[in-house]
């Protein structure tokens, strides 16, 4: 038997189709002693992964000179929305490389055509 | 009343809880197991249930005298109760009794790791790595003094098999039990690989 078919993930329906490349606004949930606000993250997609735990997601910014990664679980239920804010022009899958890229040539060329949903 | 049950792990995987919180969990098809004996202390000397569980395409005699009108098991396994009055054989148990939040000890047979040194089996710290050292690298250095006492303490640890053993983790937390899927969440690992058998037992409160 197979953990796969056994358990399926819930992946959080709050999170449309990513792609590597898309600059996405990503609101989530973070619960402070007794309080409850909402938190933005915005960046590009670096890389999407698969999992027995529905995956994840790590988004990328540069905020004052210092680079920001995040990584989001499909799964989780504290994100609340993911706004696609345009989809970038990459070749490949897993965008390491724009870690070493300066600000101004790590920007992505503008992919027009829309996402086909799977 | 006997609150164990015989199961095989699937594997782990990660789930959210109510809170937000990630968990680590481990998936076990728990049962169904069948009563397969019922010990006494009149009989037997002692008050037990023997559970049975697993498909088997072939029991040798004894077995199927053993087994003889009810489900044919693979395993079987005794969990001990004060009361066994309420069993009869060829009964049918699930995860019924075990419910979110319950806590259960988990009793598996470790993987085998084969003859191992002393750093991996009883995480010595091993020799120098340089210094002009040779092979000395995981060795497990002196085993004992010279002519006083003349021997090797016994007990003295040392490189040997490990694994493959019967461990029991306590205390584990029971994420989901559902009984008509036969499948039980517990939060964390238990022992054993993937498909391994184990026994679970929940914790009485006191």
């Amino acid at each position: 038997m197979d953990i796969k078919s056994v358990v399926k993930p819930s992946v959080n329906s709050n999170i449309p189709q990513l792609s590597p490349g898309d600059t996405v606004k990503v609101k989530l949930r973070v619960i402070d002693v007794g309080k409850e606000r909402v938190q933005q993250f915005q960046g590009v997609i670096l890389r999407l992964r698969k999992g027995v735990d529905g995956g994840n997601f790590t988004v990328r910014r540069v905020s004052y000179g210092v680079g920001v990664e995040c990584t989001f679980p499909l799964q989780s239920p504290l994100i609340q929305r993911v706004e696609v804010l345009k989809h970038g022009k990459v070749r490949r899958a897993k965008l390491y490389y724009i870690r070493k890229l300066s600000a101004k040539q790590a920007r992505l060329a503008e992919r027009q055509e829309k996402i086909q949903a799977p | 009343m006997v609150q164990g049950i015989i199961g095989k792990k699937i594997g782990m995987t990660q789930v959210f809880l109510e809170n937000g919180e990630a968990a680590a969990v481990t998936a076990i098809e728990a049962g169904p197991c069948f009563v397969t004996q019922v010990k006494s202390e009149s009989k037997d000397g002692y008050n037990a249930i023997q559970l049975g569980f697993g498909k088997v395409s072939h029991l040798n005699s004894p077995q199927s005298g053993h087994l003889k009108d009810m489900e044919e098991v693979r395993y079987l396994h005794e969990f001990k109760t004060d009361d066994v009055s309420s069993y009869q054989r060829g009964q049918q148990m699930d995860v019924g009794f075990l419910g979110k939040g319950d806590l259960v000890n988990v009793s598996g047979f470790s993987k085998g790791k084969g003859f191992a040194g002393v750093v991996k089996r009883h995480h010595f710290a091993g020799g120098p790595k340089t210094h002009g050292q040779s092979d000395r690298h995981r060795a497990p250095g002196s085993i004992g003094a010279t002519t006083y006492p003349g021997r090797v303490f016994k007990g003295k640890r040392m490189a040997g098999h490990m694994g493959a053993r019967k461990v029991t983790v306590h205390n584990v937390e029971v994420i989901e039990a559902d009984s008509n899927r036969s499948l039980l969440l517990l939060k964390g690992a238990v022992p054993g690989a993937n498909k391994g058998l184990l026994f679970i037992e929940k914790v009485e409160e006191v």
